[in-house]
């Protein structure tokens, strides 16, 4: 691991300033993804500044007058999030979506903003002797051509076919949350969730709407919205591995809904003017939802896995 | 069982050579209390710590992480290194009462934390209930995963005590329960290459149960 300073900040903006005065600075708060990718120098920051002190660690209702809902703190950990009273029973899909999401121990460390900003698990992008556009813009993109079973199948480009791995992130994408930060000039801003994750394009090392040295320090959840809300994921261990295909849906007594996947995209995959032709079933549906898809020659299956894992969610069996 | 106190252990002489310069028993070190509240621009980072009730003041390199801490700086090897990725689980520890994987934090963020490890939770004569119980179900082979295992099992039936749902958990508004399949879902951070899950299980279950955490 390539050495590093260390400081302990005493307020968002001043973490902000700290950063933001630095190109080769970042934040740590949980770390569980940053040491990890510090271990193998894939991340190298020469200076940390550990926003773990700042307070950000509360979930709070937001009075009606100021939009209703929930402000979750930056620093809350998953498994406090997952395990608030509010959220399981007005916000269920993002309380399963967390629960489906890495080990205990890793979710009592991690946490809401850090799991928003963690890197994609392409196998490349972790193997540093491999050229990746993220790691090094314009080496080029060793996964296409290559194993891509995991790797995305839509919103992808030539330069880079890595997935977004959060499952919160696509649980807040049908619940509509909203991105809250500050900025080192000590501005405030919130983020639409669905403009927070960045497509690749030709810059698939720039990963979300942040500038350098600003700061989240909340997620606002909307006012609860009902319905049966559900979060399905797919993958190759019963427990503690990434998705392959996951589905977060809020399904309504009418039959209207929301639906977000996982797994398939570098971000939460949600096409809002699709869901209008849900009641054409589901197949229309996923082929507006996922037009434009292409997949690579080892990850095709994840199209026909995430049409039919959408099926059971929306239309289960009866037995 | 080995008494600890006429035979010197394979352990004890390792600690005994280990080098301790850069550790300090925070009585022994009055100038420990004098250690700054915030660092700026230093790559090393004097923290004070708590570890199996005992004070300690630590001035490492701030790559450091809390497994490195306990292993090479503490002598506390019962903590086990497997993947250091966070992967295995072996170097499961309790952070301020909650189980972490101990090779994922730098121990410079660790400033005023209590940390308890396989030797905090008992001992070879005030065995924990779920050391026991690894004793009397056989709950390893090699051995090496079962410090981690045992660590996360005690966080984790805290953490049913707490009711924190699972991904099993069927019905989010109700209290979670041990059952097998809550068991298994919930040690799924804790890997055993020998395969010794069928004991493992048996031995957190028998706690859980006779516990009163289920």
């Amino acid at each position: 691991m390539k050495a590093f300073t260390y400081e302990r900040a005493r307020s968002p903006a001043e973490a902000a300033d700290a950063v933001a005065r630095r190109p080769d600075a970042k934040f740590i708060a949980g770390g569980t993804n940053l040491i990890d990718l510090m271990k193998l120098q894939i991340e190298a920051p020469a200076h940390l500044v550990d926003v773990n002190a700042l307070g950000l660690d509360r979930i709070e209702p937001v009075a009606s007058s100021e939009g209703g809902g929930l402000r979750v703190g930056a620093l809350v950990r998953n498994t406090d999030l997952a395990a608030d009273a509010r959220v399981r029973k007005d916000y269920a899909v993002l309380s399963r979506a967390l629960l489906s999401g890495a080990s205990a121990q890793l979710r009592n460390r991690a946490t809401t903003a850090g799991n928003l900003l963690q890197r994609t698990r392409c196998p490349y992008f972790y193997d540093t002797q491999q050229p990746c556009n993220k790691r090094q813009p314009g080496s080029g993109c060793s996964a296409v051509g290559g194993v891509t079973r995991s790797l995305a199948v839509i919103g992808a480009s030539t330069a880079c076919i890595a997935t977004h791995p959060s499952d919160m992130a696509v649980a807040m994408r049908v619940l509509d949350a909203q991105v809250e930060t500050v900025q080192p000039d000590g501005h405030t801003r919130r983020i639409p969730i669905a403009d927070f994750h960045r497509l690749p394009g030709d810059t698939p090392h720039v990963e979300n709407a942040l500038a350098q040295g600003e700061l989240v320090t909340s997620v606002w959840l909307p006012p609860p919205v009902g319905g049966e809300q559900v979060y399905r994921k797919v993958r190759d261990r019963a427990s503690y591995a990434f998705a392959l295909v996951s589905v977060a849906a809020i399904r309504q007594r009418d039959g209207s809904a929301r639906v977000a996947f996982g797994g398939v995209a570098p971000r939460p995959w949600r096409v809002e003017a699709a869901e209008a032709q849900l009641a054409k079933g589901v197949h229309t549906f996923f082929g507006q939802a996922f037009a434009g898809a292409a997949p690579q020659h080892d990850n095709a299956f994840k199209l026909q896995l995430a049409e039919r894992l959408l099926g059971d969610v929306l239309h289960p069996a009866r037995s | 069982m080995d008494d600890g106190r006429t035979s010197l252990s394979r352990r004890d002489v390792l600690i005994a050579s280990a080098g301790t310069a850069t550790i300090m028993a925070a009585d022994a070190a009055p100038a420990a209390a004098a250690a700054p509240s915030r660092m700026k621009d230093s790559d090393m980072g004097p923290v004070r710590i708590e570890v199996n009730g005992q004070p300690h003041t630590l001035d490492l390199d701030t790559r450091t992480t809390l497994l490195d801490a306990l292993r090479e700086h503490l002598q506390l090897t019962g903590t086990k290194k497997g993947c250091d990725h966070g992967q295995c689980g072996a170097c499961t520890v309790l952070l301020d009462g909650r189980r972490v994987n101990s090779c994922l934090t730098f121990v410079v963020m660790l400033d005023g934390a209590k940390v308890t490890t396989i030797e905090g939770l008992g001992t070879p004569q005030r065995m924990h209930p779920l050391q026991a119980a690894f004793v009397a179900h056989d709950g390893y082979q090699c051995g090496y995963c079962t410090p981690g295992q045992i660590c996360s099992a005690a966080g984790m039936l805290d953490e049913l005590q707490r009711g924190v749902p699972s991904h099993v958990t069927a019905d989010l508004s109700a209290r979670p329960l041990l059952s097998a399949e809550e068991l298994r879902e919930r040690m799924s951070g804790n890997l055993c290459r020998c395969g010794a899950y069928a004991n493992i299980a048996d031995a957190i279950t028998s706690v859980g149960v006779n516990g009163g955490a289920a």
